[in-house]
């Protein structure tokens, strides 16, 4: 599911601190599984018109404790289906953490990309290499790789690919 | 070891257990609900299991949307009830025996010390108030333990609250919990545990204990646990669970961090929007003119706090343009409420009482605010739009405080009304 070699890239999105489950889909909208449906509310508890201002592949970048709040899987799930390639945040909230792995949205905890992209730069992440490029400074950071176990949750596809395959 | 790691050594068949490291346990208990069960149940449906772990060993309860708020969370809450009949869940809650989960789990004698519980809910939390590992997941996690029974985790430090001093009457578990997370901020406890300690423990009722630890998601922690003391078994033994008592005992390798608390000279707190870190005590708040006051929640839907918002209502009535909301948070809590006349003085205080639900809570139905209103609740997320419009502002408080400031109108400190 999470796609371990892949190469995203897309416009930055630039949120602050703390944003949370309810700024990324209001519990209003917590009526359909379905990520197209949700994305199309992405982050409409801090901003309604962003849903339609991402392009394919875009990043998010946040600041500390991005996804708090409520355990809602939805809020990975609208992420994706809005059209995010991967977030890159100083720090993650902990559920959140986990649902974007089972859901297979790449997180990218680096406290110094958070800091120094700008709203609007181009940026390639190369998650193979471990690498975050912001094209538009031609500042580089590296990609602090996964914890040994989770990694390998990621290999096998995901959290049910994980245990569907366990012996 | 801290409490939490003992319990998690324990599923885990280890002696101890190191802070960071990575391990699969078998959980005592599995929980969704109307949000989070639909997604779950899709997810499970892909692991091909056919069949739960136990099914008595599944909860699932039908309380954020319910009664049906539109034709969707309808469709949703339908789905549900199909998969519960399918696998014959035990204990499935629907109709008139919904409550909100975390007060009704505990009531249903669910919950026992040295547990380990996982919800697709984040205020899977709660039930630490009575010695268990509690934590929420999301929906995937859930799935995977309703078909396996197993989980995995990763080991937390642990973070020591030390209680003192004896709180004065108009401040309880609501008071205490959000003071904390105005220490700690709302990620200060990430990936840790709150452990609970101090002779002041003993001060907090059980029921204020269940509120506090509901909240300690609100600053970020795995979860919070409290020593089983007598209050506590005695609880228990009122829903039916036997338990002895067990403290927590001193973690010989240290505390990420301690914080003493001394209940003796809080005040009443309030936090004001939008983060539940925004803690001041009530005296400081400022006097913003109120349209809603919601009493109820997870947090604050108990017997207690419905007892508290009435030794203030009592004999008062709710301001001209203040719509007072009051929501029994569960069957039980509504029964007793009705048998002690309690709904009598909702009633002449101008209140509409609610059935059991979530409901404004997460915005989700009777009774969201509109564009620029302003609202004190006793619920645990003060978020942008928590409970209605993106420009509306909620401001946290214990039962008492709200009903004091659904009298006056304005954030008020209960000892000037009563
Ligand atoms: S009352 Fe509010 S916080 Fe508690 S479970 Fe319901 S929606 Fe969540």
């Amino acid at each position: 599911m999470m796609a371990a070699r892949e190469i995203l890239q897309g416009t930055a999105h630039k949120f602050g601190d703390h944003v949370n489950t309810d700024m990324i889909i209001p519990a209003t909208h917590l009526v359909s599984n379905d990520p197209a449906v949700l994305g199309r509310n992405l982050m409409a508890g801090q901003d309604p018109g962003f849903a339609s201002r991402v392009v394919e592949g875009d990043i998010i970048v946040g600041g500390e404790n991005f996804g708090s709040g409520s355990s809602r899987e939805h809020a990975p799930l609208a992420i994706k289906g809005g059209g995010i390639s991967a977030v890159i945040a100083a720090s993650f909230a902990r559920i959140f953490y986990r649902n974007a792995l089972n859901v297979g949205l790449p997180l990218i905890e680096s406290p110094e990309a958070s800091a120094a992209i700008s709203d609007g730069d181009r940026v390639v992440v190369d998650l193979g290499s471990g690498r975050i490029e912001d094209v538009t400074t031609g500042k580089i950071f590296d990609v602090p790789p996964y914890p040994e176990f989770m990694q390998r949750i990621m290999d096998a596809g995901g959290l049910i690919e994980y245990v569907k395959n366990k012996p | 070891m801290s409490q939490t790691r003992r319990i998690l050594a324990a599923h885990a068949g280890r002696d101890s257990l190191t802070p960071g490291e990575f391990i699969e346990i078998p959980v005592d208990l599995v929980l969704a609900n109307d949000i989070t069960a639909p997604l779950a149940i899709e997810e499970f449906g892909k692991l091909g299991a056919g069949g739960v772990f136990d099914r008595d060993k599944v909860v699932l309860v039908l309380d954020h949307f319910t009664p049906n708020r539109d034709i969707a969370s309808a469709d949703q809450c339908a789905y549900v009830r199909r998969f519960a009949l399918e696998q014959k869940i035990s204990h499935f809650y629907d109709g008139g025996e919904v409550g909100i989960e975390h007060v009704l789990l505990p009531e249903e004698g669910l919950i026992a010390p040295g547990m380990v519980v996982i919800g697709a809910d984040s205020h899977t939390c709660t039930y630490g108030a009575l010695g268990c590992f509690s934590t929420g997941m999301g929906s995937t996690d859930v799935a995977a333990a309703m078909a396996t029974g197993k989980t995995w985790l990763r080991v937390p430090d642990a973070i020591l609250v030390k209680l003192t001093g004896r709180p004065h009457r108009w401040v309880g578990g609501k008071d205490l919990i959000i003071n904390l997370i105005g220490i700690l901020g709302v990620d200060g406890a990430t990936y840790a545990s709150l452990e609970f300690d101090g002779p002041g423990v003993e001060n907090v009722s059980v029921e204020g204990r269940l509120t506090a630890a509901n909240m300690v998601i609100e600053a970020g922690a795995k979860n919070g646990i409290f020593p089983v003391d007598a209050a506590a078994v005695e609880f228990l033994r009122g829903v039916g669970v036997t338990a002895s008592e067990s403290g927590i005992e001193p973690d010989e390798h240290g505390y990420l961090r301690q914080i003493d608390i001394d209940l003796s000279t809080m005040e009443p707190q309030v936090a004001l929007p939008s983060l539940p870190s925004n803690a001041v005590a009530v005296g400081e708040a400022p006097h913003v003119k109120l349209d809603q006051v919601v009493i109820g929640s997870c947090t604050n839907g108990r017997l207690e706090d419905m007892r508290l918002a009435a030794q203030v209502l009592k004999g008062n009535k709710a301001a001209p343009g203040v719509r007072l909301i009051i929501i029994p948070g569960s069957p039980r809590v509504y029964r007793s409420a009705m048998a002690e006349g309690l709904f009598e003085i909702f009633l002449d205080a101008g209140a509409v009482i609610s059935p059991p639900t979530c409901g404004p809570c997460l915005g989700g139905h009777m009774g969201v605010l509109a564009a620029g209103e302003r609202a004190i609740s006793t619920t645990n997320r003060n978020f942008v739009g928590r409970m209605g419009s993106r420009t509306s502002e909620v401001y946290l408080s214990n039962p008492a405080v709200a009903a004091a400031s659904a009298v006056t109108g304005t954030i008020t400190d209960p000892g000037e009304i009563v």
